[in-house]
């Protein structure tokens, strides 16, 4: 276990933070920390990918002359290059479709909005 | 000539920059840029469709890079036949948006973004380039469902999109586990390696795992389709129909090549538990999805929780693996998205006439609207499963392959299904015929049996042309009741479209075939 935790201490390091995120999307009653926990949620996940892509020893892939020694593939890093952007632009349509929530009724709380929507 | 699959995204998504370039010095820029993509996207996707029936399936290499290191696009019967169907959608709602609106040119940006993440989704042959599309698709569509003017559009549409992140990341999740089992992403080099790697590793189990429920998430099945209800009642009514044509479509069509191309049904005979907890998951889709809709007083909703129901059925029939039922699966994917589309532009137009959308609201709506109240019947009981329209060519093969794979439930949940889809819109179909527009003291109703039957009598009698034609007359003598010429002509192509695809379901079948031939050898 203390080996585990010692060697896979990324991977732990991941799960930790897809369930944070996760725990903040359904937890939180504020849109903005919904928001927040599903970027955390997301990080988790491109952590998961960003580590598993490390090789111990591994030189970067830029091969000057002879390729020597290991390289790491840059494949994984390359896709969530990708991701991070589709992060970003979700989180931007989020934030606007905040923007306009709060424009009408005045709160974040999700509590709140039910009441006025009940109303 | 193989450009054209690439074309079929990128002509939309460099399109839906026009609008907003030109929008500020012409407001007429996004309908016209709209229709124009959307013809250009017809024009090739019946170029690919044609190439696909005269020499089968066929790829292209994104950039010139060969697959498996690079991205490849792949179209096959099922994916032409799709593509094609987004075509024909896209054309449909556009001429429905161009009187109803929303009349905005983001909008139309946001449309044609849309039909490219769609249009990428059928195409791709790599899942990582997959999950771009679905967000892609899933980012496009929570902005629709946003042009809504109303707070609650919005809140609805934030709801989606945290519940459609979340599944869209479980499913990049998925890619990832199965990227660390085999090394690589392509599906047709999956296919081999996850045999190779073996399909009871812990890896590639947890990674179906997540591509199922990510995937599940964005098609909307129960218990995961929380999101659903919300995004198709408050966006507005062309978005709404274009979404619920579509956006579950891709999702589903994404799961079922993913079973059937990736994990091949060689997996399934290794793990049979993996497909029968997604029989499991469908089944129950469809009968709480059913219940859900009778209980909807709001057609809208009720529609939407239909949908809920008739994804159910379709990955239903894609996880009993065997060909009767996947075929069927799949007819009902495309019958689904032509029937959904026409009843949501139907509910829009008999809403306006009625001036209300609930159940309630129809009553008598027929005699102020003959046409489209006969087509929106017509689209009803094809979805119920009433020959010759579609949907009973969908639902009779998913029960044929049931009972051949002796999945019993199945055949029995499709059957429950079907009934009370007939529960859910007889009385839709009661309201508008035999009941008096001033909703005071009407007739009272009489047995539920006898109404239904009447209905079904009543309905199939128009299910051809010439009777349509006459209606059309009808109308026009009628005339005023505010209904738009292209909200008309859009919900009697649906209704004609709904039965003649059922006509010729077995030509429909008959493309589907050599793709799944490959699949079950």
């Amino acid at each position: 276990m203390i080996d585990l935790l010692a060697t896979h201490y990324n991977y732990l390091v991941f799960v930790a933070l897809v369930a944070i995120g996760l725990y903040g999307v359904t937890a939180s009653p504020n849109l903005v920390k919904k928001v927040i926990g599903l970027n955390i949620f997301q990080v988790g996940i491109f952590l998961f990918f960003v580590t598993s892509g490390y090789v111990d020893g591994a030189a970067p892939p830029v091969v000057h002359g002879d390729a020597v020694g290991t390289y790491a593939s840059p494949l994984p890093h390359v896709l969530i290059l990708t991701a991070i952007v589709v992060g970003v632009s979700l989180t931007a349509v989020a934030l606007a479709l905040i923007v306009r929530i709060y424009g009408a009724y005045g709160t974040l709380d999700e509590e709140a909005i039910r009441e006025v929507q009940t109303e | 000539m193989t450009d054209a699959i690439a074309l079929l995204v990128v002509v939309p998504i460099v399109l839906a920059l026009v609008p907003i370039a030109l929008g500020r010095l012409w407001d007429g820029a996004g309908w016209v840029a709209a229709a124009l993509a959307a013809l250009a996207h017809l024009g090739l996707s019946v170029t690919v469709a044609a190439k696909v029936f005269s020499t089968g399936r066929f790829t292209y290499a994104v950039g010139d890079y060969t697959p498996p290191f690079g991205i490849e696009l792949v179209t096959d019967g099922i994916s032409a036949t799709l593509v094609v169907l987004v075509s024909v959608v896209t054309v449909a709602v556009v001429l429905y948006a161009r009187r109803t609106g929303p009349d905005s040119n983001s909008f139309y940006s946001e449309l044609l973004l849309l039909t490219a993440g769609i249009s990428g989704v059928f195409v791709t042959g790599d899942v990582f380039n997959l999950y771009v599309f679905i967000e892609i698709t899933g980012l496009a569509t929570y902005a629709l469902v946003a042009t809504g003017r109303s707070p609650a559009a919005a809140l609805a549409s934030l709801k989606y999109l945290l519940v459609g992140t979340i599944g869209a990341s479980l499913y990049l999740l998925g890619v990832g586990y199965l990227y660390i089992a085999t090394g690589t992403l392509n599906m047709a080099d999956l296919s081999t390696q996850l045999q190779a790697v073996g399909y009871d590793s812990p890896l590639v189990l947890t990674g179906f795992a997540l591509l199922v429920v990510g995937l599940a998430v964005k098609s909307a099945l129960y218990p995961l389709h929380t999101w659903q209800p919300g995004a198709y009642a408050e966006s507005p009514d062309s978005v709404t129909a274009y979404i619920s044509a579509l956006v579950s479509t891709a999702a589903a069509y994404a799961l079922f090549r993913l079973v059937y191309a990736v994990f091949t049904p060689a997996f399934d005979a290794a793990v049979p538990f993996a497909l029968d907890a997604l029989v499991l998951l469908a089944s129950v889709s469809v009968v709480v999805g059913s219940v859900l809709a009778v209980l909807q007083s709001d057609l809208k909703r009720m529609l939407a929780y239909s949908s809920v129901a008739q994804f159910g059925l379709v990955i239903a029939g894609f996880s009993v693996a065997n060909a009767t039922a996947v075929t069927g699966g799949l007819v009902h994917l495309v019958g689904h998205a032509v029937m959904k589309a026409g009843l949501f532009v139907g509910v829009g137009v008999l809403a306006g006439v009625a001036g209300g959308r609930t159940v309630d609201d129809l009553a008598g709506v027929a005699d102020r609207a003959p046409v489209v109240s006969a087509a929106f019947a017509i689209l009803a009981f094809a979805l119920v499963g009433v020959p010759p329209a579609v949907g009973f060519a969908g639902k009779w093969h998913i029960v044929l392959g049931a009972v051949e794979g002796g999945r019993w439930g199945v055949a029995a949940v499709a059957v429950v299904s079907t009934l009370l889809t007939l529960a859910y819109f007889a009385r839709v179909v009661e309201r508008m015929y035999f009941q008096d527009a001033p909703a005071a003291t009407t007739d009272t109703v009489s047995g539920p049996d006898a109404t239904a039957t009447a209905d079904t009598d009543s309905a199939l009698t128009p299910d051809g042309g010439e009777s349509g034609s006459e209606s059309t007359d009808d109308a026009k003598t009628t005339g005023g009741s505010g209904i738009t010429i292209e909200a008309r002509t859009v919900v009697v192509a649906a209704a004609v479209g709904a039965v003649v695809l059922g006509l010729f379901a077995s030509d429909l079948i008959a493309v589907f075939e050599p793709v799944l031939e490959v699949y079950f050898q």
